[in-house]
């Protein structure tokens, strides 16, 4: 800063114009700009992206060879998982992937609460439902990334790719990530006093549904009241349709659940994002 | 500009409504176009809560406001589309680029993606940010993101800017600074519009809404409890100090006499403080009379003279100008300083703090 303000006044040489504009299609750019607002840190800083990718490298390469090794042979492996355990593991992981992706977005979302910058996006004449959408689907890049990652390492190991099902299937997860997202938002927004408390609902919920949607081990080997309580977990429908589209089978029924699963989440997550931001502020 | 009748709002604590913190008790204030009015108050007065409502940020629990044509409740996205706002808080993204996040907000403003780059352009140059351009704002010195607020507030060339304490934090010569660039920029956008430009904005520094509003008003839990110029509060309500020593020779008797002289002469108000012997150093032995009058400068020499006719020898004289604090205890019986009551404040939870604490997420 200089020590005495000398700068001449600077007439605004551009007068902007500001015509309130509002719907249709507000949303979709209201929705843009704040993805744009959102992915620049992203592009600027690549690094976090791969990083990203650490996790699902993980799964793989430590517990998807367990899998191999505990199911991959026997006759209820066979029955369960089908010929190929890669084939039924990998849509898991992008599965995975999305929901840990899009459940922590809430998260970037607490120092921003702190320090104003959340508050000044709510003065903007910006949709509500904008924000939640924009933050949701900017986590959704990096994963589609990581998803072609993944699906490229595991194509020598025998993991066949359908692309037309791979791109209905991440268009799927990407309205899932949607509800989810705005769900993590919502509790970001909730918790905002107590912002550890932020981390601790997140695990509490995250592994529960993730077992309970049988991603990582199959429930048919597992007690019925699991797959019971399966039955009423969105994820799990969201896996198996993951697991027909990624085998090609766009026609599946199990993939007509899966977008009932991933809308109704949507549908959900932004109601309660919208209604708690509104109220946020009170 | 603006206009608020009754204007209430209650933060509910808990489910026991006896502990209902009311924040902002039934304001009625009308801004016209190109004032720039300050709203003046204690910690906790509703000051923020005031400016938060007639942002769109929280909804009022009753009362109307219509800002810029605009009624708050009905039509808050319009309200938004047509005012700047600077927050307590630092409203840029601590991940983003100076200049970026300035691009963002002018698109969500509406304009185009050049115009938004070019008036981006614009405002860095004008308020010395050019070297901070592609600077992370998390990189940024407070003074440094403090005028990239103001930036941000001004990208769609609004005709009424709010300021919610905006110098908060800063040091004198950050603070001065900042006031430079806002009242340059209030003019350039004068000329270049030809609509003035409104200004209100909350302070609890008496010396920023004193110098720099042409209005204050000053509220006190939750109402406003005066509301005109610096100038005319301070000679209304607070009125100037006459100090007067006597001759440490003439003794007490005179020091009463003057007084007696004092209470005659056009434009007396009270004796503050009666005669009192003593002082010490220099003044050792003089005799103090402390007087409130209106318009000190002009009741000064009327006072003398009218001394001089009576006799009594006056030794010193001094005029002290009111300060905004002599008049909040006028109005309230407290002093400015020592009034804040945060109750209200912390209630009104999303308002981020001044100062934010980096908390890893």
């Amino acid at each position: 800063m200089s020590a005495v303000d000398t700068a001449t006044p600077v007439r605004p040489r551009t007068s902007p114009a500001v015509a309130p504009r509002r719907r249709p299609g507000a949303l979709a750019r209201d929705t843009g700009i704040v993805l744009v607002r959102e992915l620049r840190p992203v592009v600027r800083d690549p690094f976090s992206v791969l990083f990203g990718l650490v996790q699902p490298v993980v799964f793989l390469a430590l517990f998807g060879p367990l899998l191999v090794g505990s199911l991959g042979g026997t006759t209820t492996g066979q029955d369960v998982l089908g010929g190929n355990v890669w084939q039924w593991f990998v849509p898991s992981i992008l599965v995975m992937t999305t929901l840990f992706g899009t459940s922590t977005t809430g998260a970037n979302l607490l120092f921003e609460l702190q320090t104003g910058a959340h508050e000044r996006m709510l003065v903007a004449p910006l949709s509500r439902s904008s924000l939640l959408v924009g933050r949701a689907l900017k986590e959704m890049v990096p994963i589609v990334a990581q998803s072609v990652v993944v699906v490229l390492v595991m194509l020598p190991f025998g993991f066949a790719l359908h692309p037309a099902g791979a791109v209905v299937g991440l268009a799927l997860l990407a309205v899932f990530g949607v509800g989810i997202g705005s769900l993590s938002y919502a509790l970001a927004l909730a918790v905002r006093k107590q912002d550890w408390m932020f981390w601790v609902v997140q695990q509490t919920l995250i592994f529960p549904l993730m077992i309970l949607s049988g991603m990582l081990l199959p429930l048919e080997t597992g007690p019925r009241w699991m797959q019971v309580a399966s039955d009423a977990n969105p994820l799990r429908y969201v896996v198996d349709a993951e697991r027909a589209l990624f085998a090609g089978d766009l026609a599946a029924a199990t993939v007509g659940w899966g977008w009932v699963a991933a809308v109704a989440t949507a549908v959900v997550g932004l109601a309660v994002g919208i209604r708690t931001m509104v109220r946020s502020t009170d | 500009m603006i206009r608020t009748r009754a204007l209430t709002k209650d933060f509910a604590v808990g489910r026991d409504e006896s502990r209902t913190v009311h924040a902002v008790r039934g304001i009625d204030l009308d801004v016209a176009p190109g004032e720039l009015v300050a709203v003046l108050g204690p910690n906790g007065a509703g000051k923020t809560t005031t400016l938060r409502m007639l942002t769109t940020l929280i909804r009022p629990t009753s009362g109307t406001a219509t800002v810029a044509g605009h009624d708050v409740v009905a039509e808050p996205d319009a309200v938004r589309h047509r005012i700047g706002y600077v927050g307590q808080g630092n409203g840029a993204g601590h991940a983003q680029h100076v200049v970026d996040e300035l691009t963002s907000q002018g698109r969500i403003y509406g304009l185009d993606r050049r115009t938004a780059r070019r008036r981006a352009d614009e405002l860095l140059e004008s308020l010395q940010l050019d070297a901070q351009r592609t600077r992370k704002v998390s990189d940024l010195s407070g003074g440094q993101r403090r005028r990239l607020d103001v930036a941000m507030g001004l990208v769609h060339a609004p005709s009424l800017l709010f300021l919610d304490e905006p110098s908060t934090g800063l040091d004198p010569h950050n603070r001065a600074n900042l006031w430079d660039h806002v009242l340059r920029m209030r003019a350039d956008a004068v000329a270049a519009t030809g609509e003035p430009m409104t200004i209100v904005l909350t302070t609890h520094y008496l010396d920023e809404a004193d110098t720099m509003a042409e209005r204050v008003v000053v509220v006190d839990h939750g109402q406003v409890i005066a509301d005109d110029t610096a100038e005319n509060l301070k000679a209304d309500l607070a009125g100037d100090r006459v100090v007067m020593t006597v001759a440490p020779g003439a003794g007490h008797d005179a020091a009463s006499h003057l007084a007696d002289v004092a209470r005659r002469v056009e434009g007396f108000r009270e004796v503050t403080r009666t005669p009192v012997a003593g002082g010490v150093g220099h003044g050792a032995g003089a005799v103090t009379l402390d007087v409130r009058a209106e318009r000190g400068d002009a009741y000064l020499p009327r006072l003398l003279r009218a001394a001089d006719a009576a006799g009594v020898p006056v030794e010193t004289a001094q005029v002290h100008r009111p300060t905004l604090d002599d008049v909040f205890l006028a109005l309230t019986g407290r002093s400015l300083r020592e009034a804040g009551a945060p109750d209200a404040d912390a209630a009104d939870s999303t308002a981020p703090a001044p100062t934010p604490e980096r908390s890893a997420a």
